[in-house]
């Protein structure tokens, strides 16, 4: 087990390494650099003024002093400077972190709520109308766009009360939560929920066509105990690695849904970043948001290995 | 006549015109999984539409009419108008050509470039599996939606760049199953035989090996035709997807959601119903695609 956690560690850093090396190339893919866009926004282009804006944003220096004062930087805790804003940019993420992360917890727990019971259920009551019903619900719920499904829902409030849930001041009560996140909450777990019910269907089933399991029915136990204590404990262990998955790429939802309701998160930032171009800011950004995504699919494997006792005796999830 | 005679004569009865066209087989299919009919025929209402999109539509989808600014649905605007008086009804069938265009190509793109990844990975095993399973990691270590988006402000605004931006994501999923087919496949005693024979490695891959991991991949590649379809639909929302003039369904979204959605919802109902139907089609067919193909993998 210790061996595996430390080779997952230095995977982990192999891993954030190539990732900073293709997010620094993906940006420059564009042509010019943030002083060609700063003085094009302003109208005009001063060869002297370019060329020193250029030395001082290191601009001059060739790519791999770039990368490298680059991560430099970030491993310092520099995050740099919002052209656009002109500030750094950790002064302007920081007050951001708690607002997603609420966001996303909430998604979350709305997805596990409301993907598992229902698809013990389906699994249970295969094929019988209630399982078909399930089904088309879980599979619509993967075909709508969770920002269509935000608009929606911002539509039948306007409509059917005063209350709107589009961010426009922090909330400072439990109802003000329940209405500014909870609300976005559900628009972005709706379609995770939607999958995590497919899935606990799926490997429901698979697990209840186990001999145990069928002699556990001929010994005579109740369809409750079968289900919960037998099948679900062995078939939630895949569903737990797509929860992990899907933790990590909640931060995709995120992007679209602060937008929709407003929510100043990191996610409707870097929308914000860029398309102001502000691409040192972008940079650094998404460079946090792999740092999430990778660190929580460790913790994902390590909390599968937990759960399975033979994963720690065989040291490995494979 | 004899017995055998007999037999042998029904044993080479030719195939039906129906058979040979390829009808006899789909409506046996839409028999089997009805639910994956529906899908087909949503799709195929899709291509129609977008193939003949000059002759669904009356009114030009980039002409504005300031005399006729967010009207409501009836005999003339199907589903209304938006704020520049745009017709909204030939927007969404114009969108289709758009969504699918990029959908399809995207698609066939990153299904293409995974099938070549995974099936080089997974047959020379050794550094070079190594070395693209790792890039693959890195791939995807970032959600599917971020990366296209940068990839997108990186490429600039065009039909091109987002095809290229949506299909990228698309590589390393596709991989993962081709090396994952290609793994079991090059251990076949089948494998071994051609091997035995004198052949080259490149025709064993190409020739034994590609053909026998064809299945899942064709399942992967339909089940993410709908979730190509969702992210040029989010890029085009977020304003980093199709540029304009070209109408599209997540564009139309973003620029009404704002201000006119309350005093004139269909701005909103009808775009996200086109997306929610293509989806919705796509995810169906995928699934009933899976089955037949692949019954190991039936949800």
């Amino acid at each position: 087990m210790k061996t595996y956690i430390i080779n997952r560690l230095l995977l982990m850093i192999l891993t954030l390494f190539g990732m900073s090396v293709v997010i620094f190339v993906l940006l420059r893919l564009a042509p010019g650099n943030i002083v060609d866009i700063l003085f094009d926004s302003a109208g005009y282009v001063d060869p002297y003024e370019k060329k020193v804006l250029e030395k001082e944003l290191g601009l001059d220096q060739p790519v791999y002093i770039q990368y490298t004062r680059w991560m430099g930087a970030l491993l310092s805790g520099d995050m740099g400077k919002s052209y656009r804003l002109e500030i750094p940019a950790w002064d302007v993420i920081k007050p951001r972190i708690p607002v997603s992360f609420e966001l996303a917890m909430l998604a979350l727990i709305f997805s596990i709520i409301f993907g598992i019971p229902p698809g013990v259920i389906s699994a249970v009551k295969q094929d019988t109308t209630l399982d078909y019903v399930l089904r088309i619900i879980s599979l619509s719920g993967l075909s709508m766009p969770s920002f269509w499904l935000g608009l929606l829902i911002i539509l039948g409030f306007v409509y059917n009360t005063d209350l709107s849930p589009i961010y426009i001041n922090a909330p400072t009560d439990f109802w003000g939560h329940v209405l500014l996140f909870g609300v976005p909450a559900a628009s972005v777990g709706f379609r995770a929920s939607a999958l995590l019910m497919r899935l606990t269907r799926s490997s429901m089933l698979e697990v209840m066509r186990q001999d145990y399991i069928r002699t556990a029915k001929s010994k005579g136990l109740a369809e409750n105990v079968i289900n919960y204590r037998h099948a679900l404990k062995n078939a939630i262990l895949p569903v737990v690695t797509v929860i992990g998955i899907e933790a990590a790429f909640l931060v995709g939802g995120l992007v679209v849904t602060e937008s929709v309701f407003n929510i100043p998160g990191v996610a409707r930032f870097l929308v914000q970043a860029i398309l102001w171009r502000d691409y040192p800011v972008v940079q650094n950004l998404v460079m946090f948001i792999a740092v999430i995504v990778v660190t929580v699919n460790l913790l994902t494997d390590l909390t599968y290995m937990w759960l399975d006792p033979r994963l720690q005796l065989s040291g490995s999830p494979s | 006549m004899s017995e055998s005679g007999v037999v042998a004569e029904e044993a080479v009865k030719p195939p039906s015109v129906l058979r040979l066209l390829g009808i006899q087989q789909t409506f046996e299919f839409c028999r089997r999984k009805p639910l994956g009919a529906v899908g087909g025929f949503i799709v195929a209402v899709m291509i129609l539409l977008a193939l003949f999109a000059d002759v669904a539509t009356f009114i030009d989808p980039v002409s504005t009419n300031a005399d006729q600014t967010l009207v409501a649905p009836n005999s003339t605007y199907l589903m209304g108008t938006d704020y520049l008086g745009r017709d909204i009804y030939s927007r969404i069938v114009y969108g289709t050509r758009i969504s699918l265009t990029v959908g399809l190509l995207s698609t066939a793109l990153g299904g293409v470039g995974g099938l070549i990844v995974g099936l080089v990975s997974g047959y020379l095993l050794g550094w070079v599996d190594l070395t693209i399973q790792r890039l693959i990691d890195i791939m995807q270590g970032l959600p599917r939606l971020v990366l296209a988006l940068v990839m997108s402000a990186a490429l600039g605004p065009s039909i091109q760049n987002v095809i290229i931006a949506v299909a990228v994501p698309l590589v390393p999923i596709a991989a993962r199953i081709v090396r994952s087919s290609t793994l079991a496949v090059r251990e076949m005693p089948f494998v071994e035989a051609a091997r035995a024979a004198g052949m080259s490695e490149v025709r064993i891959a190409v020739l034994h090996v590609l053909p026998n991991t064809l299945a899942p991949f064709i399942v992967l590649v339909t089940a993410q035709l709908g979730s190509a379809i969702l992210v040029e639909a989010s890029l085009s929302f977020l304003g980093l997807g199709v540029p304009e003039p070209h109408p599209s369904w997540g564009r139309m979204l973003s620029e009404s959601a704002a201000e006119y959605a309350q005093q004139a919802p269909w701005l909103v109902i009808f775009p996200g119903l086109a997306i929610s139907a293509a989806v919705f089609g796509t995810n169906l067919l995928g699934d009933a695609m899976r089955d037949e193909l692949d019954p190991r993998l039936k949800i």
